[in-house]
C-alpha cells in the first residue's frame, strides 16, 4: 500500500470540502510581488493564484529564488513590494500569532530539514500537534501509522542528528503533513532519497492532493515531474530572470 | 499569558516543557541564585522581625515605666522619699509608684560592682519606680512640682535614651525590609540574565518551533515554567538552609532584658515559608518579560 491509511489526514476531508465550497477563493494569491534581500531584486513582478487542490512544481536554476519564493508563500518572508495573500489575508497585516496559525494550515518540508535535536524522531514529527495544544497521546495511533509509512518505525526513537539525509527528509515530510494542512509546500523533498523513496514521497503528495490539498514542490528533478504528470494534473512553474513563468509542454 | 497553577509549578508540564532542551548552566545559575537569595532573605526577614520586636518591646514596656532618683544627705532621704511618693500619688497619669528596697537596689548594682558591694555604707540615691497608666503623665509638670517639694529628686522618664533606640531599631527594620527588596530585585535580575542566555542559546529551537506553528505564548510558557519551577525549588532549598542556620543560633537569654535574639518567635516562623512562592513569582515575572522581549527581537 502506497498511501498511509492516516486517519489524521482522512479526517480532514470534510473541512477540505468546505474550503472547496468557497468557490473562487484562492489559498495563495501573489499580486505583483517582488522580493530583495537587500541587494538587487531577486524576484520581480510575480503574480500567481493558487486554487485549492491544485498541484504545482517549481523549478529554476540553483540560486534563482525557489526557496525564497516558498518562504513568501508561508509568511516567513514579507514581500518588499506587492502583496502576498494567504487564505485571503495579506501577510503584511499579520501579527506573529496569525503567522503561527498560518503555519498550522501550511505544511512545509524545508530544504534544510530542521528538527529539535534533543527530541526523538517521533516526538519531532508530533511537534506541530504539541505546539498547537492538541493531545499528542490521543493521536498516538495516527502518529505510529505515519511513522511506519515513512519507513521510520525502526528509527522512531533515534535523535535527528543520527538520521541519514533521506531519513531526515522523510521525517520532515511526516512532520509537514501530521496536522493535515490545507497546503503542502515541499522544498527539494527528494534531494537526498533514492528513486524508490522519491516515488513513495511523490505518491503521498499526490494522494494528499487527491484529498483536496494544494501542493507545491520545488525541485530540480525532472524525472519526478514526469512521474507526477502521469498521475496528476500538475503545472510547472519556472523561475527565470527573476520572473515566474508557466513552463510549456516540453517537459 | 495564563497564570501558572501551583500544581504545574510543582510537577512542571512534561510534554510541553520538553521542547526546550535542558540547559545545565542556566539551570544551575537559576537554582543557585534562588537558593542563595532566599537564604539571605531569611536573615533579612529575621532581622526585620527581631528589630521590630525589639522596638515594640522598648516602646511598650519602657514607655510605661520611669524612675525617680532622690539624692540627698543620708538623714533627709527618708523624708524626701516620703514627700516624693506623696506628690506622685496625686499626679494624674501615674498608676503606681514604689520605692525600691535595699535588696532590689543592690541587685540592680550588682552587675556593675559585684555582689560584695557594701551598699549600706555608700551614699546611694533612693530609686522610686513609677508605672504609668494608659494616659501617661506629663513629665515637665511633674518635674516642676518635684522641684518645689522634693529638691533632691531627679526624674528620669527613660524617653531621653529610649527614643533614639526605638528610632534606631525602626531604622534597622526599614534597612532589613529594603534588603529584602534588594535581594528580590537581584534575584529577578540574575534570573532574567539566565533566561536571556537560555533564550539566546535556543534561538534555533525557537526558530523550529515557529516553523511548525508555535505561538509566542507557547514558547514563552515553556521557558517561563522551567525557570519558575527551578526558582521555586532553589528558594525552598535556600529557605531550608536559612531556617536551619537560624535554629542553630544560640538562644538569646531571657535575662538579656530588652536585648533579643535574631531568631524567629511564634507565628513569625510562617514568614520564611512565604519566600519560595514569592521567589517563584519574581522568576515568573522576570522570565515572562525576558521571553516576550526576546521573542519580539527574534521575530
Ligand atoms: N537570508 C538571505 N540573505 C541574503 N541573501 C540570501 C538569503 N537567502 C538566500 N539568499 C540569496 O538569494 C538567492 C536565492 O536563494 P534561494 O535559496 O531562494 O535559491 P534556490 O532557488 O532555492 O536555490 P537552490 O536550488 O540552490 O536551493 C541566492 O543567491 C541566495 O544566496
Ligand atoms: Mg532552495
Amino acid at each position: 500500500m502506497l498511501f498511509p491509511p492516516c486517519a489524521a489526514i482522512a479526517s480532514a476531508a470534510p473541512i477540505l470540502q468546505k474550503d472547496k465550497a468557497v468557490a473562487g477563493a484562492y489559498v495563495i494569491e501573489l499580486d505583483n510581488l517582488a522580493y530583495s534581500y537587500g541587494g538587487g531584486e531577486l524576484l520581480s513582478d510575480i503574480s500567481l493564484r493558487l486554487t485549492p487542490g491544485s498541484f504545482h512544481f517549481l523549478t529554476g536554476p540553483s540560486g534563482s529564488g525557489k526557496t525564497t519564493f516558498l518562504k513568501l508563500c508561508y509568511g516567513a518572508l514579507v514581500p518588499t513590494a506587492g502583496h502576498a495573500l494567504l487564505f485571503g489575508k495579506d501577510v503584511r497585516q499579520m501579527d506573529r500569532d496569525e503567522i503561527a496559525e498560518i503555519r498550522r494550515r501550511v505544511g512545509v518540508v524545508h530544504q534544510d530539514c530542521q528538527f529539535l535535536d534533543h527530541l526523538t524522531v517521533a516526538e519531532n514529527i508530533a511537534l506541530p500537534l504539541m505546539v498547537s495544544g492538541r493531545d499528542v497521546a490521543a493521536e498516538e495511533v495516527n502518529l505510529k501509522e505515519l511513522v511506519a509509512w515513512c519507513g521510520l518505525t525502526h528509527r522512531a526513537d533515534a535523535l535527528p542528528p543520527e538520521l541519514s539525509g533521506g531519513e531526515r527528509q522523510r521525517a520532515a515530510l511526516a512532520r509537514a503533513v501530521i496536522m493535515s494542512p490545507d497546503i503542502i509546500l515541499a522544498d527539494e523533498p527528494t534531494g537526498n532519497v533514492d528513486w524508490e523513496m522519491s516515488e513513495r514521497l511523490l505518491s503521498l503528495l499526490v494522494e494528499l492532493n487527491r484529498m483536496g490539498k494544494t501542493v507545491m514542490i520545488a525541485t530540480h528533478d525532472l524525472g519526478l515531474i514526469r512521474a507526477a504528470k502521469t498521475r496528476v494534473q500538475a503545472r510547472v512553474l519556472r523561475i527565470a530572470k527573476r520572473r515566474l513563468q508557466l513552463a510549456g509542454a516540453d517537459l | 499569558m495564563k497564570l501558572l497553577s501551583p500544581a504545574v509549578l510543582l510537577r512542571g508540564e512534561p510534554q510541553a516543557d520538553r521542547v526546550v532542551p535542558p540547559t545545565g548552566f542556566t539551570a544551575r545559575l537559576t537554582l543557585f541564585a534562588a537558593a542563595a537569595m532566599t537564604f539571605l532573605a531569611v536573615f533579612a526577614l529575621a532581622l526585620s522581625l527581631a528589630t521590630g520586636r525589639l522596638a515594640s518591646n522598648w516602646s511598650e514596656e519602657l514607655a510605661r515605666s520611669s524612675t525617680l532618683r532622690i539624692s540627698a544627705p543620708a538623714e533627709q532621704i527618708a523624708a524626701q522619699t516620703e514627700a516624693a511618693l506623696q506628690v506622685l500619688a496625686t499626679t494624674g497619669g501615674v498608676a503606681r509608684a514604689r520605692a525600691l528596697s535595699r535588696e532590689e537596689q543592690q541587685a540592680l548594682l550588682e552587675p556593675w560592682f559585684g555582689p560584695d558591694l557594701p551598699v549600706d555604707s555608700l551614699p546611694i540615691p533612693q530609686l522610686i519606680e513609677i508605672i504609668e497608666d494608659a494616659q501617661g503623665y506629663d513629665p515637665d509638670g511633674l518635674r516642676l512640682r518635684l522641684a518645689a517639694e522634693v529638691p533632691g529628686a531627679v526624674l528620669d522618664d527613660h524617653g531621653r535614651w529610649r527614643r533614639p533606640l526605638v528610632k534606631a531599631a525602626g531604622r534597622i527594620r526599614s534597612l532589613g525590609l529594603l534588603s529584602l527588596l534588594l535581594i528580590g530585585a537581584v534575584m529577578g535580575a540574575m534570573i532574567t540574565l539566565a533566561a536571556n542566555s537560555a533564550l539566546a542559546a535556543n534561538a534555533q529551537v525557537i526558530a523550529v518551533l515557529r516553523l511548525v506553528g508555535a505561538r509566542d505564548d507557547f514558547i514563552a510558557r515553556a521557558f517561563v515554567r522551567r525557570f519558575t519551577f527551578r526558582a521555586f525549588w532553589g528558594a525552598v532549598l535556600g529557605m531550608g538552609l536559612g531556617l536551619a542556620a537560624l535554629l542553630a543560633l544560640p538562644e538569646a537569654q531571657a535575662e538579656g532584658g530588652f536585648l533579643t535574639g535574631l531568631g524567629l518567635r511564634g507565628w513569625h516562623w510562617v514568614w520564611p515559608f512565604v519566600l519560595p512562592p514569592v521567589a517563584a513569582m519574581v522568576s515568573f515575572l522576570a522570565t515572562g518579560g525576558a521571553a516576550r522581549r526576546m521573542l519580539r527581537r527574534l521575530a
